[in-house]
């Protein structure tokens, strides 16, 4: 065999290799990323869910959620819960899901009460969020659940007993979803008789001006 | 260049004074330039016979604009919100102006924005995907390993699940960019979920994921385990580079066809789990009340939609003849199989033409060539997916939803065309 030949051979082999080294089989692992362990996970595993998974050891009272309450939440949601301008009303709403200004609060609307501690733990307060401590979260939620007449003034909260209050509107949800709920075929001809233009933005007159860059 | 724009004879005095206001406060002196039509366009010196100034001296060279921006005299073309919506501009939302837009991508200074605690401002090299929860081996990932690993192109449609939902109790927005504005469409690059699953091993009890952005507000949702494998994507650029910060630069979940607030931003941890976490984005916010007091929960996928970007609002008609009327259609439940037009307020219909390439779950251009005849008309689409779903009309959805679902809204719109050609939002019976 030539050399010249031995070479291109040796070269074709080894670009044999290299193709079936680099293709990998489907659902075979690349081996990139790292093993990560719990104690780094753990200060990015924030999140609680209904059953109870995730609610860290600690615990708080109305009375001390209060105090945060008044200090870090009041100036949004109002002394009262009742908010602030457009910032969210977190209070109240019973009996209003079914009129024409339905109040969609804590209370009326929230079907996990350990949905509030997930929340107030990762996005509260607005602009300074993962600030508050543990107890501090379970007090204010506590606080506002008490707002909304789901615990008593003098009650505790831990992880516990978040997950097993059951809140008012728990069965307020319809699951799955029923869409596509509007079946129509597509009328091509003389689909309507008497048409009557019922509204008409412009006399709303709440639209920003599109002329201008903004 | 001249500066001094001529009074010129133009067909619709009220929107030619409108516009001409917002315009000088805009560019000044080069507010001529920026007119849109032809009725209104040009300062006569830049016109022929006369030569302009741009074809005698040098423009500027290569090494001026080392990032390219629009044209100057595009300024009119941005994002724009509706400040009385929101209590602050970091929880807020901006519109697409879609009126403004060709073809099915969008510009990536121009994609809507919802945001819920800012723009997380990271830099790549501090940031980290973690996953872990009910997987063989727990995982943390720098965008370089993300970049490794084998990727994928698509090209999707990103609709917030509340675009059209201040339309539902009527007419409220004047401008398409506000009634249909929170959409946009991108080729999106980055890495199928079920790769960067497959590398963790998922466990047999494992349905569900929470995925959780590094945001201010920790955005996060719960994304079906069946979804996830099928074709979500974590990533890392769009239409060509890498994301922008306020698209979640570097790295974000894309949930294909499904409403926008899935797409979780600056994307920093999944967590495998075998059931939902019923967050407060998928309890108390993004569920849809209905008339009975109860409302629906996990409503994923935007339905088959389309609108008339011209003639619109910001479009008018400048004077009888031929009109193309143009447009976009979309379905989370695949392609687009058909669009009609109608107008005479959907009494007739007619089948518009689809434009450019039909990809499933992304934006589709329809356009149908008319002649308007200066009479009052009612311009509507109505778009039907591969599905076979027709798009319905707003007396269809209400008898079924009522009207305060805020989201999901896929009505047919209206626009009224009047005789000076000023086009305006309206709904019909």
């Amino acid at each position: 065999m030539s050399k010249s030949l031995k070479n291109i051979l040796g070269i074709s082999v080894a670009a044999l290799i290299f193709t079936s080294s680099t293709t990998t089989m489907a659902g075979e692992r690349l081996g990139i990323g790292s093993l990560v362990s719990k104690s780094v996970i753990a200060g990015w595993d924030i999140d609680a869910r209904p059953d109870g998974h995730g609610l860290p050891k600690g615990s708080g009272t109305v009375e001390k959620g209060e105090e945060v309450y008044l200090e870090q939440c009041a100036a949004c949601h109002g002394e009262f819960g009742e908010g602030a301008g457009r910032y969210p009303v977190l209070m109240g709403g019973y009996d209003t899901l079914t009129t024409a200004d339905p109040q969609k609060t804590v209370g009326s609307y929230w079907p996990y009460a350990t949905t509030l501690y997930d929340y107030i733990r990762r996005a509260m307060p607005y602009g300074n969020a993962q600030s508050l401590t543990t107890d501090e979260v379970y007090s204010v939620s506590a606080y506002v659940l008490f707002m909304n007449d789901i615990l008593e003034e003098d009650a505790t909260l831990d992880a516990q007993r978040l997950a097993a209050i059951k809140m008012p509107n728990r069965n307020g949800f319809i699951l799955p979803d029923p869409r596509p709920d509007v079946k129509k075929t597509a009328c091509m001809k003389d689909c309507k008789t008497r048409i009557e233009v019922k509204s008409f933005a412009r006399k709303v007159a709440v639209t920003p001006d599109v002329k201008k860059p903004q | 260049m001249a500066t001094k724009k001529p009074e010129l004879p133009v067909e619709n005095p009220l929107n030619r004074r409108n516009f001409l206001k917002g315009s000088a406060a805009l560019a000044g002196g080069v507010a001529a330039a920026a007119v849109p039509t032809m009725a209104l366009a040009g300062d006569p010196e830049n016109l022929p016979p006369n030569v302009p100034s741009w074809s005698q001296g040098l423009g500027d060279g290569v090494d001026i604009t080392p990032y390219g921006m629009p044209s100057e005299f595009e300024q009119k073309v941005v994002r724009r919100t509706v400040p009385w919506l929101t209590a602050t501009p970091e929880s807020s939302v901006s519109f697409t102006p879609i009126a403004d837009l060709h073809g099915i991508i969008t510009p990536n200074g121009l994609h809507f924005c919802r945001h819920h605690g800012g723009v997380a401002d990271i830099d790549t090299d501090d940031h980290r995907l973690v996953i872990h929860g009910l997987v063989d081996r727990e995982l943390i990932f720098t965008m370089r390993d993300i970049k490794r690993m084998p990727s994928v192109s698509r090209v999707h449609f990103l609709e917030c699940a509340a675009n059209g939902g201040m339309e539902w109790r009527g007419a409220q927005l004047e401008a398409v960019q506000f009634t249909h504005g929170m959409i946009s469409c991108c080729e999106w690059t980055g890495v199928k979920l079920s790769t960067l699953l497959d590398e963790c091993g998922i466990k047999p009890k494992a349905k569900w994921l929470l995925a959780e952005g590094a945001d201010a507000s920790g955005m996060t949702r719960s994304i079906p385990m069946d979804k996830a494998l099928d074709d979500c994507m974590v990533v890392y650029a769009q239409n060509g580079e890498m994301l922008r910060p306020e698209q979640g630069y570097p790295l974000r979940l894309f949930v294909p066809g499904w409403e926008g607030n899935m797409s979780i931003k600056w994307l920093r941890r999944i967590e495998v789990g075998d059931q939902p976490w019923h967050t407060r984005e998928e309890t108390s916010k993004y569920t849809d009340l209905m008339p009975t007091g109860k409302a629906r929960q996990f409503t994923w996928f935007q339905e088959c939609n389309s609108v008339i970007t011209s003639p619109s609002m910001e479009k008018p008609i400048n004077g009888k003849g031929f009109v193309e009327i143009q447009g976009l259609a979309w379905t989370g439940q695949g392609k687009i199989k058909q669009v009609d037009v109608s107008v005479d307020g959907g009494k007739n219909w007619q089948p518009a033409q689809i434009d450019g390439p039909v990809f499933g779950k992304a934006l589709t251009r329809f356009h149908l060539p008319w002649k308007w005849d200066g009479k009052p008309a009612l311009l509507q689409s109505r778009a039907i997916d591969e599905s076979g779903y027709v798009q319905p009309d707003f007396s269809e959805l209400r008898a079924l939803r009522g009207e305060w679902s805020i989201y999901h809204n896929n009505s047919v719109h209206t626009w009224k065309v009047n005789t000076g050609g000023d086009v305006e939002n309206v709904q019909i019976s």
